[in-house]
């Protein structure tokens, strides 16, 4: 049996993690005069949002005890939309609620299916990854759509460096992670996503609709991806299909990096963002430090199979 | 000095003492009916013997020499095998290489195909088994078979202490008997076989001696033959059987349910019955019969393929769980883990799973109010645990079966539907499932159960019947039953 101490221990061992991270870059002589900055945290909440806001719908997924492989590609789906639309004179206001909508319908289909079809979600949505990234190409017609001008593109600018004002974006994803939390921990939605990801069996005998909470997970969690979409089109300032390949890989990392397990019934919104962070500052520190990129990316993978293994290691003890 | 002897056995995690003292005794060519209460001690006594833990105090010997083994390993390499009631076999492997895995007749890293096909089927004969189809993916097999095929692997070993633990919790009473017979041949062989069973009469009918543990302590050891059950039940619990059932008959009342030529699931052809608020009903049958596939139709897990089921009082049509929970009925799954529990979730999760809403205000579920209702529920059924948070998985199997009968409680269902509600857990926790049961029938409230033991269905039940092969015959009272007629009955005989 845990006890407090123990829990508690469970409860900040992501913060820990980042503490860690943020600790190591403040301390070398070339990153030391700038990392600790404002406005480098500021670049770095910036840099997060993406993954963080497709991580929030991506956490309610696996708790659900399901899996999500086509996020980078309807991340990319949803910004070419989303330029379409203001390339046809569409209010911001509009092309929010659009790309959320076709986030939204590409979940829908993926929940319908995984339900109806009873096929597993790992095969399901690894081919709407494909379908999605394929009718991205074709709307886009195999090509960057770009638009004049938009208040969308404002949305993640970090130009004023002394400003201490936070992108839109930043606090989207702030109040969004807030929302999803209460959601997911304290509604009877997110209770209900917990047991279906527990056990599935328990959650039918006790009356829980499966098939109709399945599906409506997947769309909620589709809604998230779609507003990821419009914050990568708002960085980019243009609709490009071939954008947010693998970041379902990033996205999945910082779910788990953040405590849930891939076999569902665990994990929280707070750590999913911490795991978010962890690794936007990896990436920020290691490009401050001048190391090339392929080392990057072997550091954030040998962080993800140690954060799986300790927090294992802290599971094993308590029970 | 030949066989295994244990003497004053002693082992404690921290400050948990599991083992007080123990001794236990058995001669080549015995079988030996380990029994005892859940948390007896039994389950760390066999790691002691199987080598995952070593005690604390006291002395082992095997045929005369110290045994001390280092780990599950060595133990099997020293002759001490283990089966476990979890199966451990590699379900897409042959029967014949789950039987050699890890012995393989190799030369030079190639499997020879003639000598295993050889060893595997010595090995399976020895057991009477020799025509088991080899070839066939392990995971086809009944589990019976499964178990034999396990046997076989161990027979490899040339084991002479071989430990069954809990072996006939998942298999039909005629696939039992075969079992038996395979234990006996084992006992010609000069095998030492230890035997723990939760069923009594199983261990009366196949062991030579027995041993008691109670509170991690021998409080009894003798030859099988001329010890009565009764007498047994008492050392185990220190309770006269008589108080197990401490039900007096109550007046049914009006009918709440009502199954008429009810056929669904894989197994139910065709059951008919008429339970009424006040009674308990009890469905015997062979596993296998459809029992389990009856009370699924009810609840709607299953779908209903012809005839009807009808809810007296509600008028809803279609069926599906949650409009039976609405409805008023509950049921208790036999398959606590697989299904009846969320074992990684708080005991206030499993007992509120069905009723969420109930405890939301303007959308947001209280968690202290979920908590409370199950705080009263963990002090009525006297459930032991840390608190209303604590995952159900940390749990013992008995209080787990608790939390699993507190949601019906909580819901509060006024028809209970219970599968196997004894199921794997101790003496202890089945008699005060059995004094709940009992008051819930003297509240009213209308109880239908599947149980596979017995003693357990003429002590509790006013009425039983009798499934075969997918059919409910006859529903009787319970004067009119003896353990033998219905046997009978289940067996196929009318």
């Amino acid at each position: 049996m845990p006890t407090t101490r123990q829990r508690l221990l469970r409860g900040i061992g992501p913060f820990l993690g980042l503490l860690a991270v943020i600790v190591l870059f403040s301390l070398p002589a070339e990153t030391r005069p700038y990392f600790l900055t404002f406005h480098n945290f500021k670049i770095i909440l910036t840099q997060t949002v993406i993954v963080a806001i497709g991580a929030l719908g991506m956490t309610i997924i696996i708790v659900s005890g399901g899996i999500d492989l086509s996020v980078g590609s309807s991340i990319a789906f949803t910004s070419v939309i989303g330029a379409l639309l203001i390339q046809h004179g569409w209010t911001a206001a509009a092309v929010v609620l659009a790309t959320i909508a076709a986030g939204g319908v590409i979940g829908l289909v993926n929940g319908a299916a995984i339900a109806g079809l009873r096929v597993t979600p790992f095969i399901i949505t690894l081919g709407t990854l494909g379908v999605a990234r394929g009718s991205a190409k074709w709307l886009a017609d195999n090509q960057t759509v770009n638009y004049d001008a938009s208040p969308i593109n404002r949305w993640m600018m970090t130009a004023n460096p002394f400003g201490y004002a936070l992108p839109a974006g930043v606090w989207v994803a702030i109040v969004l992670a807030v929302a999803t939390a209460v959601l997911l921990r304290r509604t009877v939605f997110g209770r209900h996503v917990f047991a279906l990801g527990s056990n599935e069996a328990t959650a039918r005998l006790c009356g829980v609709p499966t098939t109709r909470l399945k599906v409506l997970i997947y769309a909620v969690a589709g809604g998230f991806f779609g507003l990821a979409g419009l914050f990568q089109l708002s960085r980019l300032r243009q609709g490009d299909p071939t954008v947010a390949v693998g970041l379902e890989l990033d996205i999945i990392a910082a779910v788990i990096i953040g405590g849930a397990s891939l076999n569902g019934g665990v994990g929280g919104v707070l750590g999913s963002m911490i795991g978010a962070l962890i690794m936007a500052v990896l990436r920020n520190g290691s490009q401050q430090m001048g190391w090339p990129t392929y080392f990057q990316e072997i550091i954030i993978g040998l962080v993800i199979i140690a954060a799986v293994f300790l927090d294992r290691l802290r599971r094993g003890r308590s029970d | 000095m030949s066989g295994l002897r244990l003497v004053g056995i002693r082992k404690s995690f921290g400050a948990t003492r599991a083992l007080a003292n123990v001794s236990l005794a058995v001669a080549p060519g015995e079988v030996h009916a380990l029994i005892g209460e859940n948390g007896a001690g039994k389950s760390t006594l066999m790691k002691i013997l199987s080598g995952a833990h070593r005690p604390d105090a006291g002395a082992m010997e095997l045929d005369g020499a110290p045994y001390a083994p280092e780990g599950p390993h060595d133990a099997r390499r020293k002759g001490v095998t283990m089966i476990y009631q979890e199966l451990n076999l590699a379900l897409h492997l042959s029967a014949q290489e789950n039987i050699l895995l890890g012995l393989e007749s190799a030369r030079w890293g190639w499997i020879d195909g003639g000598a295993s096909r050889a060893r595997a089927r010595a090995a399976l004969a020895q057991l009477g088994y020799g025509d088991l189809p080899l070839e066939r993916p392990a995971g086809v097999f009944a589990v019976a078979e499964q178990q034999i095929i396990e046997i076989a692997r161990a027979l490899l070993g040339r084991p002479r202490v071989l430990i069954l633990d809990e072996p006939t919790s998942s298999l039909t009473q005629a696939d039992a008997e075969k079992l038996f017979t395979v234990v006996r041949r084992l006992r010609e062989q000069g095998v030492s076989v230890i035997y723990i069973s939760h069923f009594l009469e199983e261990c009366r009918r196949v062991a030579d001696r027995f041993t008691v543990l109670k509170d991690g302590e021998t409080v009894a050891d003798g030859p099988m033959a001329g010890t009565g059950l009764d007498a047994i039940v008492t050392l185990m619990t220190g309770r006269e059987v008589s108080e197990l059932y401490p039900r007096v008959a109550a007046r049914a009342g009006a009918p709440v349910l009502q199954v008429r030529g009810a056929a669904g699931g894989s197994r139910l052809r065709e059951a008919s019955l008429e339970l009424r608020a006040g009674e308990i009903l009890g469905l015997a049958g062979l596993i296998g019969a459809g029992r389990t596939d009856l009370v699924r139709t009810i609840f709607a897990l299953d779908e209903l393929a012809a005839g009807e089921v009808c809810v007296v009082g509600s008028t809803s049509r279609g069926a599906n769980p949650r409009r039976r929970w609405e409805e008023g009925l509950g049921f208790l799954s036999e398959n606590r883990k697989e299904e009846g529990l969320m074992l990684s979730q708080p005991i206030a999760d499993n007992v509120t799973l069905t009723k969420m809403p109930a405890f939301s205000r303007f959308g947001l579920v209280s968690g202290a109010r979920q908590r409370a209702a199950s705080r009263r529920w963990i002090e009525a059924l006297a459930i032991k645990c840390r608190d209303a948070g604590q995952p159900v998985g940390h749990l013992s199997g008995g209080n787990q079966q608790k939390v699993a009968l507190a949601r019906l409680l909580e819901h509060p269902a006024r028809i209970f539907l219970l599968d196997e509600p004894t199921r794997g857990i101790d003496v202890g926790s089945k008699a005060q499932i059995y004094r709940i049961i009992g008051e819930l029938a003297a509240a009213g409230k209308a109880v239908l159960i599947v149980s596979s033991y017995l003693p357990e269905l003429l002590g509790l039940c006013d009425r039983i019947g009798v499934m075969c092969r997918g059919r409910l015959a006859a529903v009787r009272p319970r004067g009119e039953w003896t353990e033998e007629e219905i046997m009978r009955r289940a067996t196929g005989g009318s």
